[in-house]
């Protein structure tokens, strides 16, 4: 079973902002733009280097949108930053018409996403951007693990052509990827090797399986950890080879289950490999104040559920 | 600069066009259509540089954006008869499979469209957008939008207006469509606008007024004038007085023709009164 190190914990955001920085540095076309939110997206430096690249649009999130949209115009790929709420459900038309709809190379890049924003509670705390954008025709999703993988996608949808929903957080969390890795857009990561079950996760709770994997390993159970970092497209290769070997699959997610990773993997199983599957995520609820440990542990996205969900999976097998 | 004569027969085609591609689909916006032909050609016909041999970025060119993308007949009219694409597709307006549909979009590729629009509140901060791309461009061209009056009820229209003239956005031109009139009746009745001179100029705009807006020589002038006040740090509004149904005598003073197309007599009868001049499609 292969080891995973936490080399440091670090939040995901700083991924995104050094991404960001080097990007200023190497790519002339990226903008940035920031509704009111420099400090909490790690934007400082982007901005201190490249000032005439960069536009602080205040409280606005919509016209930020449009404004993002009509950059592209001109051939700028816009960089869009403030929290995943504010990313998504907020500005909902703005993205379907001006971005999606037009086919507008845009990142709309969003932090704290999900519980583990904390103690500013449900009204920022957003659970369903996941669902809101992938069902965006020609929408990208994305939601990373840590540091690294932050990083590095924020290099990689650079090079995407087309609209892109990247997904991070706010807390500090093990940083377990390795530096370099390359980000390839739409391919999943083997992290462990299994036989009895498959784990697919995303973003924050694929170190949460990674300690599931060790915990069940004690207990006799084989794991297999598949990191999803992109939920759309999905990789539904990698999937289907890991379910059709081990007959049994958990999704993991700080998301709503309602319209998630795990609906996405559902889809996939049924139609292909119908699998009995069990879901870790938030069950149509909204979140509330507390730190992210705290409602990471409430709303079972954490190692112990996911233990608690691959032991009820496999009975169904 | 063309004769005003030659403009106001190319305004008259483009009335033909606009009713027989709503009349032929039963459906469309000819009031707002109608209203703002003389605009659409002042501006494509006259002010802009502007290059039919379409590419999406339009560097070292002028750009458009329709913000109320119901009026898409004269938008669709004005650029086919531009040389954008053949003018025999304004045939297809709305059908199935076609790249005219019923809002503007660039979707289907249809060369002239940058944005879709439909949606209404998005455009001017899209073009803002298209403008700021130019200045890191150094491209000295300016940017071109047109806003109906009722679409100035969504909020986004405000931020935008906010972020144009506390960030100098000066290469930008908006003008609104003010025909007073929206789906449910008047502006007055619907969601007074207030005095919108005031508002604009409140929020940091220099803010023409054009009292004729279908008058297209004194379009042109304002046109150019609302030119010679860019580049000093300030965006340019003009809020434009239009007539909806403009040409139609049984379509003005009205908002019934906002979104409603004419039958077969209604249309033959508004044909009459604005004969053939370039060609039916």
């Amino acid at each position: 079973m292969k080891k995973y190190i936490d080399t440091g914990a670090n939040d995901t955001r700083s991924g995104f902002g050094a991404g960001l920085t080097e990007l200023g540095r190497t790519n002339p076309k990226v903008v940035a733009l920031c509704a009111d939110l420099i400090g909490s997206l790690k934007m400082d430096q982007f901005i201190s280097e490249n000032p005439e690249r960069f536009f602080q649009v205040g409280v606005a999130e919509a016209n930020m949108m449009g404004i993002a949209a009509g950059l592209t115009i001109g051939d700028k790929i816009p960089f869009t930053g403030t929290f995943a709420n504010f990313s998504t459900g907020r500005v909902y038309d703005q993205i379907r018409q001006s971005i999606a709809y037009s086919g507008k190379n845009v990142k709309i890049c969003a932090s704290h996403a999900g519980v583990t924003l904390g103690e500013d509670g449900a009204t920022h705390q957003i659970l369903e951007d996941i669902g809101l954008m992938k069902m965006l025709p020609g929408m990208t999703v994305i939601n990373t693990c840590d540091f690294n993988q932050t990083k590095a996608a924020t290099l990689a949808i650079a090079d995407h052509v087309g609209p892109v929903y990247l997904r991070f957080g706010r807390p500090k969390v093990p940083n377990f990827t390795p530096e370099k890795n390359s980000f390839q857009i739409g391919k999943g990561i083997l992290m462990n090797e299994g036989s009895d079950v498959t784990i697919i996760a995303t973003g924050h709770l694929v170190w949460e399986s990674l300690k599931a994997a060790e915990v069940l390993y004690k207990k006799g159970i084989s794991a297999e950890v598949i990191n999803i970092h992109t939920i759309k497209p999905l990789d539904e290769e990698i999937i289907l080879k890991s379910v059709s070997k081990t007959k049994a699959a958990v999704t993991a997610e700080e998301h709503n289950i309602y319209g998630g990773l795990g609906e996405s993997v559902s889809r996939t199983l049924s139609s292909n490999l119908p699998s009995p599957q069990e879901f870790v995520g938030t069950n149509d609820t909204f979140g509330e104040s507390g730190t992210p440990k705290q409602l990471m542990g409430k709303y079972g996205l954490n190692t112990e559920n996911i233990i608690a969900k691959v032991e009820k999976v496999i009975e169904r097998k | 600069m063309s004769d005003i004569l030659s403009l106001e027969a190319f305004v008259q085609q483009v009335r033909r066009d606009i009713l027989r591609m709503v009349h032929k689909v039963n459906s469309g916006h000819p009031g707002g259509s109608l209203g703002c032909a003389e605009f659409f050609v002042a501006l494509y016909n006259e002010v802009m540089e502007h290059n039919p041999n379409f590419n999406m970025n339009g560097e070292k060119e002028d750009l458009f954006f329709l913000s109320n993308g119901h009026i898409s007949p004269v938008f669709y009219s004005v650029l086919a008869r531009n040389r954008y694409f053949p003018v025999e597709e304004l045939n297809t307006f709305r059908l199935i499979n076609s790249r005219l549909q019923g809002h503007p979009t660039t979707h289907e590729g249809l060369p002239g469209i940058r944005i879709a629009s439909g949606s209404l509140g998005q455009g001017l901060s899209v073009a803002i957008g298209a403008a700021l791309s130019k200045k890191i461009n150094k491209d000295s061209k300016t940017v071109f939008v047109l806003m109906g009056d009722g679409e100035l009820q969504e909020g986004q229209n405000w931020e935008a207006l906010m972020f144009a003239a506390a960030k100098g956005v000066d290469n930008i031109i908006a003008t609104i469509d003010l025909n007073g009139k929206q789906i449910d009746g008047t502006t007055n009745d619907v969601l007074n606008l207030g005095s919108l001179k005031s508002k604009f100029d409140s929020f940091g705009w220099k803010t023409l007024e054009l009292e004729e807006g279908n008058n297209i020589e004194l379009i042109i002038s304002k046109l150019n004038e609302a030119k010679s006040n860019l580049g000093n740090g300030v965006p340019v509004a003009i809020l434009m007085k239009t007539e909806m149904g403009n040409g139609v005598d049984f379509m003005m003073n009205t908002h019934a023709w906002h979104g409603k197309a004419p039958n077969d007599d209604q249309l033959k009868l508004a044909l009459l009164q604005n004969p053939e001049t370039l060609g039916d499609y």
